[in-house]
């Protein structure tokens, strides 16, 4: 287990190939909840949280599958791991960690049609990632996605005092600035480990 | 049942993409060339008219506390084999659009539709709705994969319109498609002010 493996993989989910930004994953939930704040910021973490643990749980279901010939059933496995997982989580923060489940609450349901949690795991098995690769991966893409959503929180709260032309309003504006976020991501792609 | 009303839905006033803005993943990231925005919108619109035919029928079956998840299923089902028909038949999309097909699972156009007309209407009116919703979607796919296409590579659907040097290159790029779909969803907004406007 190479460490510059691992950081390449990190590098590469936050910044390079952003998931939102870059790979167009998780877009829904991204301008969903991004009109403030706080609520950004809970979903990037519940985000994060419900990633790492799928990447986890299902690099050994994908094992499982191989090992049976059922390649063709990843699709409906990982979507039950995921929904099943996400349910799991929501009545295990409502027991243990009353506080952390409020301030998820809403989101944390959301999290099971959030494309960049089958994504991420998708991308898992397409590039042949080993479990650890595959754990380090469902979190630094989590972060890449808390880092878009905190991001584009912060301009949109901006926006709202902001005066476009009346049919920009709303959703075509933060489009519009998605966009021009996307544009300075681009500016990482060139990026490279130098060993 | 009202098939005309069902369409112009479809189409114009609920339209997926640009009234309800469902579904922005894919409508995003595949809309680079028009081949791949065929595809995505004819396995889109296969399987919402199959999982709102399927879903239809066992609405009095599936208990309202698992619903949801029953949905994803049987969505995920017809995902699958639509995933498996386009490896088999058209490689070339499917090598394409990737891992965008079996994401098709989470596309909340598909699950929208399951949960807000399936889940109540006949299995007629269902399928009825899953061709009209399909057909929306697939025409904002091919209206911005036809946009991105022209300006960012000078091709329409493979035939060269002016030469790629001249071309923004820009706009097949994730900065193309976000500026383009908010341009599109702003005529949208623009458009039905003046509709509301003249009456």
């Amino acid at each position: 287990m190479e460490w510059t493996t691992l950081f390449d993989i990190a590098l590469g989910a936050i910044l390079i190939n952003n998931f939102i930004l870059v790979q167009f994953l998780g877009i829904c939930p991204f301008m969903g909840v991004s009109k403030k704040m706080d609520t950004a910021v809970g979903m990037g973490f519940a985000v994060i949280f419900v990633m790492a643990l799928a990447s986890a749980l299902c690099y050994p279901v994908n094992v499982l599958l191989e090992s049976l010939d059922l390649k063709y059933m990843q699709t409906v496995a990982f979507i039950l791991v995921i929904a099943a997982l996400v349910q799991f989580v929501e009545m295990f923060l409502k027991k243990s960690m009353p506080s952390l489940y409020e301030a998820l609450g809403v989101y944390l349901p959301l999290i099971t049609t959030n494309c960049a949690v089958l994504g991420a795991v998708l991308l898992n098995v397409q590039n042949h990632y080993n479990f650890i690769e595959s754990v380090v991966y469902g979190i630094t893409g989590g972060a890449g996605f808390l880092l878009a959503i905190v991001l584009f929180a912060s301009i949109r709260e901006r926006l709202e005092f902001s005066d476009p032309p009346k049919a920009f309003q709303g959703f075509p504006i933060a489009l519009v600035t998605a966009g021009l976020m996307a544009l300075s991501f681009m500016g990482f792609q060139g990026l490279q480990i130098p060993w | 049942m009202n098939i005309g009303k069902q369409l112009k839905e479809g189409f114009i006033t609920q339209n997926p993409v640009l009234v309800q803005l469902l579904g922005m993943c894919s409508t995003l990231a595949i809309t680079t060339t028009i081949a791949n925005g065929i595809g995505m919108g004819a396995s889109v619109t296969i399987i919402l008219t199959l999982s709102n035919i399927f879903i239809s029928l066992l609405r009095r079956v599936i208990p309202q506390q698992v619903r949801i998840a029953a949905y994803i299923v049987v969505i995920a089902g017809f995902v699958t084999m639509v995933d498996l028909l386009l490896q088999a038949f058209f490689p070339d999309i499917a090598e394409s659009l990737g891992v965008f097909i079996p994401l098709i699972v989470v596309n909340c156009v598909i699950l929208a539709r399951a949960e807000s007309f399936a889940s109540k209407n006949k299995p007629l009116a269902a399928a009825v709705d899953g061709i009209c919703q399909g057909l929306g979607y697939t025409v904002v796919l091919l209206v911005m994969s036809g946009i991105r296409e022209v300006l960012g590579a000078g091709t329409f659907n493979g035939a060269e319109i002016f030469p790629a040097e001249y071309a923004a290159g820009m706009m097949a790029l994730p900065v193309g498609g976000f500026l383009t779909l908010g341009v599109l969803i702003a005529l949208m907004q623009w458009a039905q002010t003046k509709v509301k406007g003249g009456k």
